[in-house]
């Protein structure tokens, strides 16, 4: 029987698309500081670290060893995780895991990235599939106009819905410190002036590459019942895996979503999403892929989305919070992103998000991550023990 | 099916980078460069120095804001001799030569650098070293030729 887990303290470091003034330890050492100081604990109560980032983005491996004087880590257990993009949700499931599995009380996990030191089309590369793919594969940018095309054709979205996408996230990422891109972006035809990647994707529906990182604190139901902060419950987490193969030539697919969420919500009653879940921070690396992906999960209807994204309903201060953070459109440090999820969920749940914290009474939350050929991890988090 | 001739695909990928090295690596090696200068960095929880320089203490987590002056001599903590070769982009100089870990007068960590002027014959640890300067120094730790042994008032 797996024991009840929390998160008691979270930290993440202002995201720019470059930080010269810091090595790769030293930008984890900001987030890790940052959480300790929010848990109100030396980092000598931390028994076990959970680390990870992009493989080979850096040019650097083993970077666990790497950054071990940096987080405190020295002459400590520890593990390293890097699942592609889903790395950073990944993160948190295994600090998760190592908690309620009893093996420690407190744990942490901290994810970073540092995109513009090494070469990441070369690490991309790898990810393809060596026989049949690699040379032919266009990376993230070709993946995501295919999607916003299939979503467009689907559902009859005009042009104009990935750019209301874009202004919510604008207006939500200027209330956030920690954003990336803070664009005074207020109206649809200033996203539509945005030059085509390949069309119909635009520069500014697709997310920047960042350099920042985060991390979470996690205690056991005792360590939590002594720490400062009030715990965030860890409700449930899972995780969906695809064929390894990057690109087929079938259909568009998002069954690694629905999977994902759908088994969340069913082993935990939930019949209602939108009504039930009171924030999702998701993450989705495209504006149509944020529409789209809403509905995968099962929070509205197919096809349905763009209208309630017409209406606003997913803004901060409406009904259904979608990434009050700016999401991952505004920031990308991709190792720390799934984390950032998490992290951002766990402030609203608290009521600690400052200017992004939502209108709507906190009570449950949505995280996820998603990345690879279609893999997704997903978080349901809570304010209630229960 | 028989296999007749196992193939392989062929690729090669380029790992380039470049790592920012922070501002507390910055300011030392733009030292190093510019007046031959070498400077560690104290805790001020647990009293370590630490050379080269560090923003963060490894084990308690503190910032490292305090600069100390340290002297180009120290004492030999350990050294080896390298007499092979993995080739010549990987590695600065071609073998045999003379590697040794280094801690800096004032200092409570080691550098592990090239020793220079010296034979494997000579060297003992614990003895007196001091670094020899590059002429044409460029902001990276190799501006630091090598130590070598001082040799006793004559
Ligand atoms: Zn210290």
């Amino acid at each position: 029987m797996a024991r009840r887990t929390a998160i008691v303290g979270v930290g993440q470091t202002f995201h720019r698309s470059r930080r010269p003034d810091v090595h790769i330890g030293e930008l984890c050492a900001e987030a890790v500081k940052a959480a300790l100081e929010d848990a109100e604990i030396h980092v000598r109560d931390i028994q076990a670290f959970v680390t990870g980032n992009m493989e080979l983005f850096e040019g650097r491996y083993v970077q666990d060893m790497w950054l071990a004087d940096w987080i405190g880590a020295v002459g400590k257990p520890g593990i390293r995780v890097t699942t592609g993009g889903t790395t950073g949700g990944t993160l948190a499931s295994v600090a998760f895991e190592l908690v309620a599995s009893g093996l420690y009380d407190l744990v942490l996990a901290v994810g970073f990235e540092k995109q513009f030191e090494g070469d990441t089309r070369a690490g991309l590369k790898t990810v393809a599939d060596p026989l049949w793919i690699r040379w032919q594969t266009t990376g993230a940018i070709g993946y995501f106009s295919r999607q916003a095309r299939y979503y467009m054709k689907e559902t009859g979205a005009p042009e104009e819905a990935g750019a209301m996408v874009r202004v919510r996230l604008a207006a939500h990422a200027r209330n956030n410190p920690h954003a990336h891109l803070r664009l005074d972006l207020e109206s649809v035809e200033e996203v539509l002036k945005s030059p085509y990647l390949i069309p119909p994707l635009r520069q500014l529906d697709m997310c920047p590459t960042s350099e920042g990182a985060c991390a979470i604190v996690v205690a056991s139901e005792e360590r939590a019942a002594r720490m400062a902060r009030r715990p965030v419950w860890v409700k449930d987490w899972t995780s969906v895996h695809k064929e390894a193969i990057y690109v087929r030539g079938g259909r568009h697919s998002v069954a690694d979503l629905e999977m994902a969420a759908s088994r969340l919500f069913r082993r935990n009653g939930i019949q209602k999403p939108m009504e039930e879940i009171s924030v999702a921070e998701i993450y989705a690396p495209s504006t149509w892929a944020e529409l789209e992906w809403l509905e995968a999960y099962g929070f509205c209807e197919k096809g349905t989305a763009w209208r309630l994204e017409e209406k606003g309903v997913f803004y901060w201060n409406r009904e259904f919070p979608v990434n009050p953070s700016g999401g991952v459109v505004c920031t990308n440090p991709i190792g720390a992103t799934g984390l950032i999820r998490v992290a951002e969920v766990a402030l609203q749940l608290r009521g600690d998000a400052g200017p992004r914290q939502i209108s709507r009474k906190p009570t449950l939350g949505f995280s996820s991550a998603w990345g690879g050929s279609g893999w997704t991890v997903a978080h349901l988090l809570s304010s209630s023990k229960d | 099916m028989k296999t007749r001739e196992p193939l392989q695909v062929l690729g090669r990928l380029y790992v380039p980078y470049a790592n920012w090295v922070g501002e507390t690596t910055s300011q030392f090696l733009c030292e190093l460069r510019d007046k031959r200068r070498l400077r560690g960095t104290g805790c001020s929880e647990c009293g370590k120095v630490f050379m080269p320089p560090r923003s963060v203490c490894p084990t308690c987590l503190a910032s490292l804001e305090t600069w100390v002056d340290l002297p180009t001599t120290g004492l030999l903590m350990t050294y080896t001799s390298v007499h092979y070769s993995f080739g010549r982009e990987y590695q600065p100089m071609d073998p045999p030569y003379l590697l040794g870990i280094i801690r800096l007068d004032g200092a409570d960590t080691g550098l592990c650098h090239f020793l220079g002027e010296t034979s494997f014959e000579e060297l003992r640890v614990g003895m007196k070293v001091e670094a020899v300067f590059k002429e044409n120094r460029e902001g990276n730790i190799l501006d630091i030729a090598y130590f070598r042994p001082i040799k006793a008032a004559s």
